[in-house]
């Protein structure tokens, strides 16, 4: 047995003709947190939902925490902790009902639930709300309540799909503390978190990210390695008209891609053709009638990759 | 059998009952109402008819039939009248719907044995005219039943010797009270209606708001989960037959002749069937509303077939073969058997197979087709 808590292999799910899933494996190693990411439709969700047994995959199989999340089921899931992407706590239930619920449904006895409860519900900031009802909680306590119920038997992976869409800067930020709090041992200790995301910033904060499209992974790695696929291949462009500007650079054979970053531009060429680029634009841009106040290399973002990897013809 | 699992899903599905007052009000005011509307609107006796009379003997005689009319409490003799022509009209405007005609020489026959007097009734209304013919009829046979004992008495002859007796009796419910029909029917149709919707809505609701996906995850197994859901329902349903049973004694009147235990077994029997069709209903739907569509679906075939409103003998003989396969059916037979007649398990006893039967078969399909994941 290997040390990985999650091991799926060629995974495929099926809906009729639509191959949502095609292909996928997985490895999570232990106090990993591993993003998902890809844009609406690549197959994040349907390969959540196969991972906690939600769905039953087409073809492959998944081992969780040892266990074959086929023939040992329930013994899988009652080592994940599962925040789904819609709120699926009981809203006519209290903050503290809704987690004793889930608590005791996952086995926690009459004496264990309730300091638990409270402990974890300190933990996510909801120790003074125990009494409201979870419908009347806002975007972010409920995301923090669906986080403490999934906590709350203290699982070894946490499968979080899409926790922070639709909640604001500063309770996703609140929020992402949490997951590195738990992944760093504060509590428990050596969880595994996979997240899924459509927020680059929270792409950038998994210790590696595996880029899904058509319901295959089509690139995985550490931030930073994937960010180095593209170095040397970013410029950024600042001047005026920036409609202009955006023109010309579409119009250069050599330019791959361009996105508009506010005032600046975000221009992404061939691999090997910058420096050619750098000398010629500014002249195209001159003949245009444009001025070009800044022109530099720049280290690639998370966001550029994407960008590059969605537009790409893998898979 | 009550893992701590079941028992979280029954805590949190009473909570969720108790804080949904609109269902709530439906689970404890639809029996009474349903109760009241069907133990007095939908009541198929039929008193204080209204009668015509032309009498053309005027005699002792006649007065004294016209008396016994009376006393049967089911006429009242609002006109007399003194042509065909005028109790004609009468009838076709509405004003009466019975009319009695005796004959001018009814005395003069009564002495000679073979007396006879014309009832002219109103037939558009069936249940009022097949009263007011069948309480005629017992009015006169049972007068002439008295002028014959009297003429016996009279002519000297011995008891030994007495005139042919027409015996009518009414068993069970000799009023022919129809309340007494009515409320263990109601039952069976509240617990077949209320507990189906509420377990096929529990189930979808679930999956409509989304948290059958965090129930999935949990381990709790299929079993449990239909279990714990179910079980709510189950008290329900009895709270819901004591009600009705309470009401319909202490207000209607109706009696409680047959054994308590054997009541609540059956009718615990019956909850099968119903929470069945409710779970299995559940199988088929995405949405509440499809859920109690769903139910609907199933119910009102099955409260048409029952003999609840139509008795089961006088349905064509295909519909009567399809009445077999539903459960209601057997349980009305049941209720009503043990509250009216007091009779014990041998005389139900095919009724309970059948139910078990049935029961098991839709819990066991149910299941089946229950399953805990998404797809």
């Amino acid at each position: 047995m290997t040390n990985n808590l999650v091991e799926a292999k060629k995974l495929h799910k099926n809906f009729g003709h639509v191959h949502a899933v095609n292909g996928v494996d997985l490895n999570i190693k232990s106090g990993e947190i591993y993003g998902l990411v890809g844009s609406d439709g690549a197959g994040k969700t349907t390969t959540m939902r196969l991972l906690v047994g939600a769905l039953k995959p087409t073809q492959g199989e998944i081992m969780i925490c040892g266990y074959d999340l086929e023939k040992q089921v329930e013994l899988a899931r009652s080592t994940i902790g599962y925040l789904s992407q819609r709120f699926s706590m009981y809203e006519d239930l209290t903050v503290l009902e809704n987690i004793r619920f889930f608590a005791e449904i996952r086995g926690l006895s009459s004496t264990e639930w309730l300091p638990r409860s409270m402990e974890i519900l300190e933990f996510v900031g909801l120790d003074k709300f125990i009494d409201r009802r979870a419908g009347q909680l806002s975007g972010g306590m409920k995301q923090k309540l669906g986080l403490a119920s999934a906590l709350v038997t203290r699982p070894r992976l946490l499968l979080l799909d899409e926790p922070t869409t639709g909640v604001d800067p500063v309770t996703r930020q609140d929020f992402w503390q949490l997951v590195i709090k738990l992944v760093s041992g504060h509590e428990g200790g050596g969880v595994s978190v996979i997240i899924s995301t459509p927020y680059m910033d929270e792409a950038s904060r998994c210790h590696r990210v595996g880029f899904m499209k058509a319901g295959k992974i089509i690139a995985e790695d550490t931030p930073s390695n994937l960010r180095a696929r593209l170095n040397g291949r970013v410029l950024e462009l600042r001047g005026s008209p920036i409609n202009k500007l955006r023109h010309v650079a579409h119009q250069d054979v050599d330019v791959e891609d361009v996105a508009a970053f506010g005032d600046k531009l975000h221009v992404r060429v061939r691999a090997g053709q910058a420096d050619l680029i750098m000398k010629r634009l500014p002249d195209e841009i001159k003949a245009a009638g444009g001025t070009l106040t800044d022109l530099r290399i720049i280290p690639p973002a998370l966001e550029d990759v994407f960008i590059a990897l969605s537009e790409s013809n893998h898979g | 059998m009550f893992n701590s699992r079941i028992s979280s899903i029954i805590r949190k599905e009473f909570l969720q009952i108790v804080r949904d007052p609109r269902t709530l009000a439906m689970i404890i005011v639809m029996p009474i109402l349903e109760l009241f509307l069907l133990g007095y609107a939908a009541t198929t006796d039929v008193r204080n008819i209204s009668m015509a009379v032309w009498d053309q003997s005027k005699t002792t005689q006649s007065r004294a039939l016209l008396e016994a009319f009376r006393a049967a409490d089911y006429f009242v003799i609002d006109y007399f009248v003194s042509s065909a022509d005028e109790y004609q009209a009468l009838i076709e405007s509405g004003d009466t719907r019975v009319a009695l005609v005796i004959p001018p020489d009814y005395d003069r026959r009564l002495i000679e044995g073979d007396a006879q007097v014309l009832m002219v009734l109103d037939g558009s209304d069936a249940s009022v005219g097949a009263t007011a013919l069948s309480t005629a009829r017992l009015v006169g046979q049972a007068y002439s039943t008295k002028i014959m004992n009297g003429q016996a008495l009279l002519s000297g002859r011995t008891s030994s010797s007495a005139p042919v007796e027409v015996h009518t009796q009414v068993w069970y419910n000799p009023d022919l009270n129809s309340a007494y029909f009515n409320i263990p029917g109601v039952i069976g149709m509240i617990l077949s209606f209320i507990t189906s919707i509420l377990t096929a809505t529990t189930i979808v609701r679930e999956r409509e708001r989304g948290t059958i996906e965090q129930l999935i995850v949990t381990p709790i197994r299929s079993w449990e989960l239909i279990v714990g859901k179910l079980l709510p329902y189950v008290i329900l349903g009895f709270i819901e037959t004591f009600e009705i049973l309470l009401i319909g004694h202490w207000w209607f009147g109706v009696p409680i002749r047959g054994s308590g235990i054997l009541i609540i077994a059956t009718s615990g029997l019956f909850l099968m069937s119903s929470l069945g069709i409710g779970l299995f209903a559940s199988t088929m739907a995405n949405t509440q509303q499809e859920a109690m569509m769903t139910v609907m679906m199933f119910n009102l075939p099955m409260i048409f077939l029952s003999g609840f409103f139509f008795p089961i003998a006088a349905m064509p003989k295909f519909l009567q073969i399809v009445s077999y396969l539903i459960p209601l059916r057997y349980y009305l037979t049941i209720i009503r058997s043990l509250l009216i007649k007091g009779v014990g398990l041998a005389a139900i006893q095919s009724e309970v197979i059948a139910l078990v039967i049935f029961g098991v078969v839709i819990m066991g399909a149910a299941a089946l087709r229950f399953r805990k994941r998404l797809d």
